[in-house]
């Protein structure tokens, strides 16, 4: 038993419990991942402007060259700027997750929400509905999308999130029960607050910390899934600047012994999706508390 | 003969095979406070949540300012005219308040609820709520985690107080405070009755407490009425053998607990809890 | 006669075996990360077969001196000073010594279901102590178990064995914590609000049976509550405690009527009364305070006390002996005898208007 619990109704204030305190609450990793996430963020908006030189030109006589002066990671496969082509890549390859977790957080929330405030045969069914979903793994969907749609960025980001909307709703429906049961939502109703009303201002309001935290943790999974969908082709299509297409694109350099282009691509992936994992175990962990 | 703001007859709730209220009336005349008195099981509460709406009775009605109230609120209208007859203050200050929100967005948030009013006149009426109960500026913008027990107490009793009902029922609400501090909050809730003539339906196990605040009181036993009548008279003369064992066993200067004579019996092994005490 | 008084022990002439002893107890908690006193110097002494109350409101510290004899402090909490179960230093037990002890000193919760896990039978919670601390073999110790049930009243004992938590009403789970802390034979018993979430009804059966069964079996108790009266009801002698100190030890029988600290009148006083409805209650301006959150070097009540002096403001009272009780006032002598509202004092209230406005202050 914490010893704070222990000492009923002294009047003290808990520590920092605003955005500011929660991010400094997660110690110096949960920081260096918030950091790396503001980067991340900033070269999605900015990278192509930022790009030192064009990351589509391509110039076969360049092809494989390795890093030399202006051009710190040298070329690619089609003798392009690897530096200019990750910035401009940062576009699609941090808006496509972004994409998803909208859509995904937005439907699970509203289906858990519905579910936890109206109970009964309605979770039922909710309930039924998604567990059917959950039967469906992501990239499965994303195939089957492609099939359906043509390859490409939006139906890939759609069938992901329509295959993320389970796991959000299980994860908040459990909140929003404990939520729900609380007595101030009953002062509330017996206020004569619509149930939208409840929900909107003071149900979802109340599940911010651990919505997110949730989406935290998904931008990461929705990064590597959609990573691994356009290195398949379904997803983004070459010749844009996709890290997941890099990858794709440069795996032949490999075992020519270029390994760089496609090993710079698959980093910048493999450390924005360790910072959004570190940064959502903190924050989760922080919601225990 | 004042009028009743609140008449229940014949009220019922059946919870599958389960009667947790059985055939309670009562009615509270204007400015009035009725205690309902029980222990775990008597129905007291579920009584109380059917007064307020959040269950509705398998039988009986229910009148509250004239209109009837027995089935859910179809409009959102209704809803807002029924939190305006009849609010509630729950047990538990922890959890009673919304965490996020300060006492003035609580209280600015039902005003704007029940009235359309302009900022200024919002603000004014919070002002007036928050000093009824007692409650300094600082206090009124802190979070609900920054305020004591007592505190949030008056934060729920203002909330309720902002849609200006005419009955209050009051459900335990004094019962998780220390003593020092429910003297406080009784002295206040007799205040507010005194300034804004409301009336008040004490929902409690706690004798001494209504004895202090309440004119009538009913006794509940197993979701059945046992016993009615002033609350002086019940407290100081009970008639009903289960209202004497609940007087003889509060605890006094000079009491000694006795132990009942028959032991706990084996009941059937239902599947549900068993045993009394 | 005031000084630094005594440790608070059982009255002179009663029984003189010392069972516990505690002494300048001080106890910190890390708070936020940073170490908060929350038991000040507190001393307590339990006799042999002697029941002792510990009343107090929030922050009082009484929980927290119930769980610093059982060893039962969070993780995290400093302790200072000696507490001494039958002559051996608790702080300095481990390995099988802290075992027994806890056989010895038993602890009884407010609520039974948070501290009794609900996936394992009755049975085996009672018997657990039994066969992995003390040894005994388990068709032994569930004989004795049911034994023990009888005696706190649940006649079916063999079939309640076998039975999960979750099948037992709150007043009848309690009795079972009762008898698996009796089991151990125990020689002291912590009971802390063990009738707090009980019914008025429950709760007079189950105090009857704690007060029959430790009368019985000769056990020291120290009872913990809120409640002046009921640990006046069945306890020898009754300490109030105040922002982690204990502020008077009084024998039950004179507590009400001769209280000797202003806390102990003025929480009698702030009860409402079932025999009347008063026009206003006598309530504390103010709200109770941890022991970190009261002022220092001064008396930690003065604040929200009637009877208050500069004198109060500025030095730190010690205990002082009185009338075979204990006090921690400055004023103690001169108040005694004024302190209890006697009839006069009633009727000039009528007369006069509340000196205890504005209650808005602090709670």
């Amino acid at each position: 038993m914490g010893a704070a619990a222990l000492i009923a109704d002294a009047d003290v204030r808990p520590p920092g419990t605003g955005i500011r305190g929660r991010l400094r609450a997660t110690g110096p990793a949960g920081l260096a991942s918030a950091c790396v996430i503001v980067i991340g963020t900033f070269a999605a908006f900015f990278g192509s402007l930022l790009a030192p030189y064009s990351p589509v030109l391509t110039n076969l006589s360049l092809a494989w060259v390795g890093p030399d002066g202006g051009h710190l990671l040298g070329f690619d496969g089609q003798g392009r700027d690897v530096l200019s082509r990750l910035l401009a890549g940062a576009t699609t390859s941090m808006l496509g997750p972004l994409a998803v977790v909208v859509l995904a957080m937005t439907g699970g929330t509203l289906l858990a929400v519905v579910a936890a405030w109206r109970r009964g045969a309605v979770d039922a069914v909710i309930s039924s509905g998604l567990d059917i979903l959950f039967a469906f793994p992501g990239i499965l969907l994303a195939v089957l999308a492609a099939a359906v749609f043509g390859a490409g960025l939006p139906a890939a980001a759609i069938a992901l999130a329509i295959a993320y909307t389970p796991y959000v709703a299980r994860v908040l429906r459990g909140a929003a029960l404990k939520e729900r049961s609380q007595p101030y939502v009953a002062a509330l109703e017996v206020q004569g607050v619509s149930a939208p009303g409840i929900c909107l201002r003071h149900l979802v309001p109340n599940m911010l910390p651990l919505i997110i935290a949730q989406a935290t943790i998904m931008f990461g999974w929705a990064m590597v899934d959609l990573a691994a969908i356009s290195f398949l082709g379904l997803g983004v299509q070459p010749p844009n600047p996709d890290w997941g297409v890099m990858i794709s694109e440069n795996q032949t350099g490999i075992p020519q012994g270029y390994p760089l282009p496609a090993l710079a691509a698959g980093i910048c992936i493999v450390v924005v999706v360790v910072a959004f994992n570190v940064l959502g175990e903190r924050l989760f962990a922080e919601v225990d508390r | 003969m004042p009028e009743s703001v609140l008449e229940v007859a014949g009220l019922r709730k059946e919870f599958g095979e389960l009667v947790a209220v059985d055939d309670v009336t009562f009615t509270v005349p204007a400015a009035g406070s009725l205690a309902i008195v029980g222990e775990s099981g008597s129905g007291k509460t579920t009584v109380a949540r059917m007064v307020v709406g959040l269950e509705h009775p398998t039988k009986g009605t229910i009148t509250a300012c004239g209109n009837d109230r027995s089935r859910p609120a179809r409009a959102a209208r209704d809803r807002r005219r029924r939190g305006r007859e009849v609010q509630i203050v729950f047990q538990d200050p922890y959890t009673s308040l919304d965490p996020r929100q300060t006492a003035e967005q609580t209280l600015s948030e039902m005003i704007s609820l029940h009235h359309g009013w302009a900022a200024d006149r919002r603000r004014a009426r919070v002002t007036e709520l928050t000093e009824l109960v007692g409650l300094d500026s600082r206090q009124a913008r802190a979070l609900p985690r920054a305020l004591s027990g007592g505190q949030r107490q008056r934060v729920a009793i203002a909330r309720a107080l902002a849609a200006e009902p005419r009955v209050l029922i009051l459900d335990e609400s004094v019962a998780a405070l220390d003593v020092s501090i429910q003297a406080q909050v009784l002295n206040l809730l007799a205040d507010i009755r005194d300034q804004t003539g409301v009336s008040y339906i004490l929902i409690s196990h706690d004798l001494a407490v209504v004895r202090q605040l309440t004119d009538q009181a009913i006794v509940m036993h197993r979701g059945q009425v046992v016993e009615r009548g002033a609350t002086a008279q019940v407290l100081d003369d009970p008639q009903h053998p289960y209202t004497q064992r609940l007087r003889a066993s509060v605890p006094r200067p000079g009491w000694k607990p006795a132990r009942r004579p028959a032991p706990v019996t084996a009941g059937g092994s239902a599947p549900g809890r068993e045993g009394s005490p | 006669m005031t000084g630094p008084g005594p440790a608070p022990g059982p009255a002179p002439g009663s029984a003189p075996e010392s069972l516990l002893e505690v002494d300048h107890l001080t106890v910190r908690l890390r708070i936020e990360g940073r170490p908060r006193s929350v038991l000040r110097d507190v001393a307590l002494r339990i006799g042999a077969g002697e029941a002792v109350g510990l009343v107090g409101e929030s922050g009082s510290g009484k929980s927290m001196t119930a769980r610093a004899i059982g060893r039962l402090l969070p993780e995290g909490a400093a302790a200072e000073g000696t507490i001494r179960f039958q002559g051996r230093d608790v702080a300095a037990l481990a390995g099988s010594d802290l075992r027994r002890h806890r056989s010895q000193v038993a602890m009884i919760f407010q609520d039974p279901r948070a501290h009794i896990n609900p996936v394992r039978r009755i049975g085996d919670f009672m018997t657990e102590a039994l066969r992995t601390n003390l040894g005994v073999k388990p068709a032994e110790a569930g004989r004795r178990a049911v034994e023990m049930l009888a005696q706190v009243g649940i006649e079916d004992g063999e079939r309640r064995l076998r039975q999960y938590p979750h099948q037992l009403s709150g007043g009848l789970l309690q009795r079972v914590m009762i008898a698996a802390a009796l089991l151990t034979e125990p020689r002291l018993l912590l009971a802390d609000e063990p009738t707090t979430a009980l019914d008025v009804t429950t709760q007079a059966e189950v105090m009857a049976i704690l007060d029959d069964l430790r009368r019985e079996l000769h056990l020291g108790m120290l009872f913990i509550t809120h409640d002046l009266e009921l640990a006046a009801a069945i306890c020898d002698r009754t300490a109030v405690m105040y922002a982690g100190q204990i502020v008077e030890v009084r024998s039950s029988a004179r507590l009400h009527d001769d209280p000797l600290h202003p806390y102990t009148a003025a929480l009698a006083a702030a009860r409402p009364d079932i025999t009347r409805a008063a026009s206003r209650l006598r309530a504390i301006p103010g709200r109770p305070l941890s022991a970190f959150e009261a002022p220092q070097g001064q008396c930690a009540f003065a604040p929200r006390c009637a009877h208050a002096l500069d004198a109060c403001r500025e030095t730190a009272p010690e205990m002082t002996e009185l009338d075979g009780g204990l006090s921690r006032c400055l004023r103690a002598g001169e108040l005694r005898g004024k302190l209890a509202p006697g009839p006069e004092a009633t009727a000039r209230e009528r007369a006069e208007p509340e000196s205890t406005e504005p209650e808005a202050a602090d709670a």
